[in-house]
């Protein structure tokens, strides 16, 4: 048992010991096999199918200090019909907005999609656990049913891993009902070694889904973490028989990335996974390129920017 | 609906298959006087073309118009001159990449992602590396003026055709010798294509010829009087039959033979990037590959955690149409080679090893062996000591580090070895320890042509590719 384990309060004995006995990660060959899976090849029917479950995976997001709740509806309306000249478009699964827009977003999307807010002093996490808490009630109060949640990244790199997983069981009490995700912020971890330790973390504290980045800082989603990431859901379903959703959020642009991201969770964790239940994109203008995308293919030409909302 | 990858085909219209090919000598297509056979897709079993068989006649012609070219034209160049001609080469080979990977899953069988992405650029490469060092050879470190050593005879495998060419050829044109290379009987297409290459680069004639057939063929070229110089890869026993041949000659011998590599997982390996070291070790190229890692030695406290995990990723492995841009496994090279898996995996049940095959489809047509793994293997069991060339794996077990020296070196061959663990020092301890002529650390079947690559023991002997591997076509002391 390490010394930080010893100073643990008693229910985190073991926790140090036990993330640091995780099997290391070589980056080298972390990377081929995610620059290789990208290599595949999706086509023709495949290809429409990976187009329409991606846009059922978007949490349609928008986090900016300048959103007002008009902004935030309009996107909503798109969220709820991505393409207006296509009805058959799926919704997509989720908007994603900041804790004070949730009941906008909940009076246009109702029940059909889920609202999602970052709360916990998104982005940076810097804040006391009872403004974190008092942050998540509001958003679940206000009608939100999912929380993306951020992980104190300075208590993770300190090795206070006690610290970071109390607040993520006490976020997770706080959600009540709603979904949980935990932010890792990985641009911030650095190596592949800390985002396999954050993922189990997170999982054992209670997250429903573990997502890569706030968006806020580079790089965001990568496919590298992402595998790592995939990799611990994979391992924890080995050990536990419970299943955790994985949401790549951050500078994933184009349908192609997409695919590739599609690709890893169906070689990495299998088919199961390729369900909103369990994988997300957090994005913004993928959206718009999913649809160019799907357009095409069904019409068999390319549009244009004029041809997809700019909501 | 599940995530079925719809077939994503390479197309063949970039290449030009003619119906029949010559051979190439003194920069000409010219007939062969032999009896013409054909090579055949095996992924298909359709034919590809008719191939021109050399005679002794035809031999004769091909070194005769080498040692021609050697004595009139490429001696006398400087070697900034023979650079340029190994750079256009290597860029007419980046150019025609598309062409050639083509061409190469179509003769050989192997997947199109592996011929565009490994086997060309590599070959690419190996020109590319050579023609630098063409004008630098006093500085390899072979004394003040390195002489070539005339004209050099090279007999290449089926297994990576055009790497292999280039892995004789790029080096032996640098150092100032002139080549006579013969194809595998079953892959002799981009060998043929390369020749049109070499026209293309305006490289003077018969400094490069190609000349096709099978083993008789091949025996020619070695017995051939005026060669100073064979270089041959392939199997153990053809190896030491061309030892044979030449001994008492003054003819220069390099030799690229088989292997039975260990690829040894300690409990604190990297353990995810592992299983894709094992997938690549054994699997790419269907496991034709003699520095392949056919043997698994598993420290047995994670022996159990990583056969599972092994088991598992091989249920993604994509076997079937080679031009299928998400194959991973195409077709094995011969029936010849299939019935050799056949019959080793045979003996690998009859002497008691548990045999496992993830559920795949195999296409009727053409040669197909599915992934497969051997679990509870022994020292004493075939197959765990004969080559068996093919997708098989032969998993062992070891307890400590000393355990795991013993048996990786317990082999005839030598080749290569691979061990995976976070802990450095022990990286360092293994590689000292290891009899082999490569070994790679926390990754398998990475390939440069600056690092040399070759043998220990009956895995043969000279190294290709890197400094030490110009010693091999230079007129000095053989530096392995």
């Amino acid at each position: 048992m390490s010394s930080l384990d010893a100073q643990a309060p008693a229910t985190h004995k073991g926790l140090h010991a036990f993330l640091a006995g995780l099997p290391g990660i070589d980056q080298v060959g972390a990377e081929a096999r995610a620059a290789a899976l990208g290599t595949r090849s999706i086509k023709k029917d495949s290809k429409l199918w990976a187009i329409n479950t991606a846009i059922s995976m978007v949490d349609l997001t928008t986090l900016e200090g300048a959103d007002t709740r008009g902004k935030v509806k309009a996107m909503c309306s798109k969220a709820l019909h991505p393409d207006p000249t296509d009805m058959t478009t799926p919704s997509v699964a989720a908007v994603c907005v900041y804790g004070d827009l949730v009941e906008a977003a909940r009076s246009v999307v109702g029940d059909h999609i889920h609202v999602a807010a970052v709360a916990t002093a998104f982005p940076s996490g810097r804040a006391s656990l009872a403004v974190k808490l008092l942050d998540t009630a509001e958003a679940v109060t206000d009608g939100a049913d999912e929380i993306d949640m951020v992980i104190d990244r300075g208590a993770f790199l300190s090795g206070n891993f006690s610290k970071v997983f109390d607040e993520i069981v006490a976020v997770k009490q706080a959600c009540g009902s709603a979904h949980l995700k935990v932010i890792l912020e990985t641009g911030e971890l650095k190596t592949l070694d800390n985002v396999r330790k954050a993922s189990w973390l997170a999982m054992k504290a209670g997250a429903d889904f573990i997502k890569t980045s706030t968006g806020k800082v580079t790089p965001a989603a990568t496919l590298p973490v992402t595998l790592v990431m995939l990799e611990a859901v994979r391992d924890y379903y080995q050990e536990t028989g419970t299943r955790i959703g994985v949401k790549a959020a951050g500078g994933i642009r184009t349908s192609k990335d997409a695919i590739k991201y599609l690709v890893m969770v169906n070689e990495t964790v299998g088919e199961e996974w390729l369900t909103p239940d369990l994988f997300r994109f957090g994005a913004s203008t993928l959206l718009n390129d999913l649809l160019l995308q799907r357009q095409r293919m069904l019409t068999g030409h390319y549009s244009g920017p004029d041809y997809v909302t700019i909501d | 609906m599940a995530f079925d990858y719809a077939p994503a085909p390479e197309s063949t219209a970039i290449v030009n298959i003619k119906s029949s090919y010559d051979l190439f000598i003194n920069g000409e297509f010219t007939p062969g006087g032999g009896t013409p056979f054909t090579t055949i897709n095996p992924a298909t079993e359709e034919v590809l073309a008719t191939i021109s068989e050399a005679n002794q006649v035809d031999v004769n012609r091909a070194v005769a118009s080498a040692r021609r070219a050697y004595d009139k034209t490429w001696s006398k160049l400087s070697g900034a001159d023979r650079g340029k001609y190994l750079f256009r080469i290597a860029r007419i080979m980046q150019e025609r990449g598309r062409e050639l990977a083509v061409l190469e899953s179509l003769d050989n069988g192997k997947p199109i992602k592996e011929s565009r992405d490994v086997d060309i650029p590599i070959a690419a490469a190996h020109f590319f590396y050579h023609a630098g060092w063409a004008d630098k050879l006093e500085f390899a470190g072979y004394g003040s003026n390195p002489q070539a050593l005339g004209v050099a005879a090279q007999i290449i495998p089926w297994n990576f055709p055009l790497l292999m060419l280039a892995w004789k050829v790029a080096p032996a044109l640098a150092t100032g010798n002139t080549v006579v290379l013969k194809p595998a009987e079953t892959t002799p297409l981009t060998a043929l294509l390369f020749a049109e290459i070499c026209q293309q680069a305006d490289l003077p004639p018969g400094v490069v010829n190609i000349i096709t057939g099978a083993g008789e063929t091949g025996r020619m070229l070695v017995e051939h009087p005026d060669v100073n110089k064979v270089a041959f890869t392939g199997s153990t026993e053809v190896g030491k039959a061309i030892q044979r041949q030449v001994a008492g000659t003054n003819k220069r011998l390099t030799l690229e033979l088989g292997g039975k590599a260990a690829n040894i997982i300690f409990d604190d390996a990297p353990i995810d990037q592992a299983i894709e070291g094992i997938v690549n070790g054994i699997y790419f190229n269907q496991g034709h590959v003699c520095c392949a890692g056919s043997r698994l030695l598993l420290q047995e406290s994670i022996a159990e955690q990583t056969i599972e995990s092994l088991k598992r990723r091989l249920q993604t492995l994509r076997l079937g149409d080679p031009l299928d841009k998400n194959t991973d496994i195409g077709a094995i090279n011969s029936r010849e080679q299939l019935n050799r898996i056949i019959d080793l995996t045979k003996s690998g049940e009859d002497e008691g090893a548990e045999r496992w095959s993830p559920a795949c489809a195999i296409p009727d047509k053409g040669f197909w062996f599915a992934p497969t793994i051997f679990t509870n293997v022994t020292q004493a069991h075939r197959i765990a000591r004969e080559e068996i060339f093919g997708p098989v794996l032969s998993v062992l077990t070891f307890r400590t580090p000393d355990e795991a020296v013993e048996k990786a070196n317990n082999t005839q061959y030598g080749l290569s070895a691979g061990i995976w663990t976070e802990k450095g020092s022990r990286i360092l301890w293994m590689a000292n320890k290891m009899r082999a002529g490569v070994v790679w650390a926390n990754t398998f079947n990475r390939f440069d042509p600056a690092s040399p690559f070759g043998g220990y023991k009956e895995s043969g002997f000279g190294r290709e590719g890197g400094v030490q591997g110009l010693g091999a076509y230079l007129n000095v002391e053989d530096p392995s």
